[in-house]
């Protein structure tokens, strides 16, 4: 019998369902696989017993003839930023350390009600703060991709890199990941494999530990378009308890799935020609561009004028929410409390806050006040939401002259751990390509183009118009098809 | 715009967190590094723009105005809400002593 774990969220699907193989053995060879994987640290925690449970159910239910779901028998990864009923769920942060949810989020619900099974939850950056997986109290993660010739230790991205190492990793199929403002698509690119942030509102945030609300979506990371396509449908849907959810029926992505592209305009922001991006890079565009002309789609310039001024805006506006939002960790409710001898209410806040939160989560936080505090909320605040409005508009201009945009998904491959961490703002600079999408609230995905000269993957984005991820993951599996990107890394832990 | 060390403990102050002298002195050239090239946001032309919290066209939704309309999100729920209390007594949430 083939490797299960080398099978996909598609081919695991159709071959529980047609008795190929049960979802048990699938769930025993997935969970002996993250056993060995200590080295990559890219679960905090594993939960192979909830694994066999799920694959358990679904053969049950392949016995009695019943609908399986659309993804029974799959093992997943769920990043530790979804609430789990009974099981850890920290945010990567130790103010969370030892927090069990009486409750389970919504889109992981979803996924369980689809016939998924949960192999543990995923490491990632610190409350998602971070693009490298270098902010997590529960240590690095670890890419399984090495540079040609060496063995330095690679960032898998962030924040979703426990996501993106995991997957790349062959040690789960699939997983699910968050996107504020890049944190699907840049981990995606560095380990060479899909990601997709769907437009805001698609995925419910209940139960989804909070960064910037207005950012913050959910989304499937995978190794093919196709896995990316079931798995969004599993995920998304309305749901009351979001104010944000939309009330909009999920298309069935993955019936419609078609990578004929002829009529569809591809726009070429030409504001995205960055000083600083790498010569593979740029190749990797034109290859893109090479790639969906081929499928039948028409190449047009567009600008997007504003597109310098996004990230900016984006590190006043996703620190301002984030300092409103983590204002709940006060060591009453939930997770740590730190009682310093003697110590009043507001001390014991002040302290607990202290102890618990990592330096970025901290800096962020501390932006985040000093942007919203009296005397400078319109100068940086009310600033930052205009141009974040100009930066909306430019996409809404370009759809006058196209259906998607193509465009790298990071200016660089991925990098070493622990070389970026002198500056927050080189660590920052990573997410340029991806941040005005998220302010944008636009569908967006990452699909591998290809290595780079060091056999470092690189990846390269499509962003759609609101709702239409259909455009976005038929751009993606025209590319797929072209690029025929299907290596993995070497295995070395 | 730059902030001074006494500037970021008023911050720190504001946000409750504790920071030490060392602490705030490494604070105060990273949040400038930051502050400094977020200033650019001031070169953008935004006259006549209105600021933006929802991008994503979407009204806002009531619910039915009854007890317990989402059982999940309703009340009877005293030992869930404070299952993860770090100190719970009587079934309240702890905390040290407020009013002396």
């Amino acid at each position: 019998m083939t490797d299960l774990t080398n099978l996909g969220v598609k081919a695991i699907r159709d071959g529980v369902a047609g008795g190929d193989f049960t979802a048990r053995e699938v769930a025993e060879s997935f969970n002996a696989a993250v056993a060995s994987a200590a080295e990559l640290n890219a679960f905090i925690v594993t939960t192979p017993d909830h694994a066999l449970a799920a694959a358990d159910a679904v053969d049950a239910k392949r016995a009695k003839g019943e609908d399986l779901g659309a993804m029974g028998g799959v093992p997943i990864g769920m990043k530790d930023l979804f609430a789990s009923h009974g099981v850890q769920t920290t945010a990567a942060s130790h103010i969370l350390e030892g927090f069990k949810p009486e409750y389970e989020s919504t889109v992981s619900q979803n996924l369980w009600n689809a016939g998924a099974g949960m192999l543990g939850k995923l490491n990632l950056d610190q409350f998602a703060m971070g693009s490298s997986n270098e902010t997590s109290y529960f240590g690095n993660v670890a890419s399984p991709w090495r540079k040609e010739g060496s063995n330095a230790a690679m960032s898998p991205g962030g924040s979703s890199g426990g996501s993106s190492s995991a997957v790349a990793a062959r040690i789960a199929p699939a997983a699910t990941g968050t996107d504020t403002g890049g944190s699907i698509r840049q981990p995606a690119a560095f380990t060479g494999i899909c990601g997709i942030k769907p437009t805001y509102g698609r995925c419910s945030r209940w139960g989804v530990v909070a960064f910037a609300s207005s950012l913050d979506q959910a989304g499937p990371m995978a190794r093919s378009v196709e896995d990316c396509a079931i798995m969004l449908g599993a995920m998304a849907g309305f749901d009351p308890k979001d104010a944000t959810s939309l009330k909009m029926d999920v298309p069935d992505w993955e019936a419609a799935l078609n990578a004929d592209l002829k009529g569809k305009k591809v726009g070429i922001p030409k504001e995205y020609r960055m000083d600083g991006t790498d010569e593979a890079i740029l190749a990797s565009w034109e290859q893109g561009k090479a790639w969906l002309k081929d499928a039948g789609a028409e190449i047009v310039d567009v600008s997007l004028p504003h597109t310098k001024y996004a990230l900016p805006a984006y590190y006043i506006i996703a620190p301002a929410e984030a300092s409103s939002n983590l204002a709940r960790y006060d060591g009453v409710r939930y997770g740590l409390r730190d009682l310093p001898e003697g110590a009043g209410l507001q001390d014991m806040y002040a302290a607990t806050r202290a102890e618990g939160f990592g330096d970025e989560v901290k800096r962020r936080i501390l932006i985040g006040t000093y942007v919203l505090s009296a005397g400078f909320y319109d100068a940086y605040y009310n600033q930052a939401q205009k141009v974040r409005a100009l930066v909306a508009r430019d996409f809404e201009q370009a759809w006058g002259e196209c259906d998607l945009i193509l465009a790298p998904t990071t200016p660089t491959a991925s990098f070493p751990l622990g070389s970026l961490n002198e500056d927050p703002l080189t660590m920052y600079l990573n997410d340029v390509f991806a941040v005005p999408a998220s302010l944008a609230g636009l569908p967006a995905m990452s699909v591998p183009a290809g290595l780079n000269p060091d056999g470092l993957p690189l990846g390269l984005q499509l962003v759609g118009k609101p709702f239409d991820e259909q455009t976005v993951l038929d751009a993606g599996l025209a590319i797929q098809q072209r690029s025929g990107f299907e290596q993995a890394p070497e295995k070395w832990w | 715009m730059s902030v001074d060390k006494q500037t970021v403990a008023k911050i720190a102050s504001l946000a409750r967190i504790k920071m030490g002298d060392e602490e705030l002195e490494r604070m105060v050239p990273e949040l400038n590094g930051i502050l400094n090239w977020v200033e650019q946001l001031g070169e953008v032309d935004v006259e006549g723009v209105e600021p933006m919290s929802a991008v994503i066209p979407n009204t806002l939704r009531l619910r039915d105005d009854v007890v317990d309309a989402d059982p999940k999100t309703g009340g009877g729920k005293r030992d869930e809400v404070l299952a993860n209390a770090p100190a719970a007594e009587h079934g309240f949430f702890g905390v040290p002593k407020v009013i002396e």
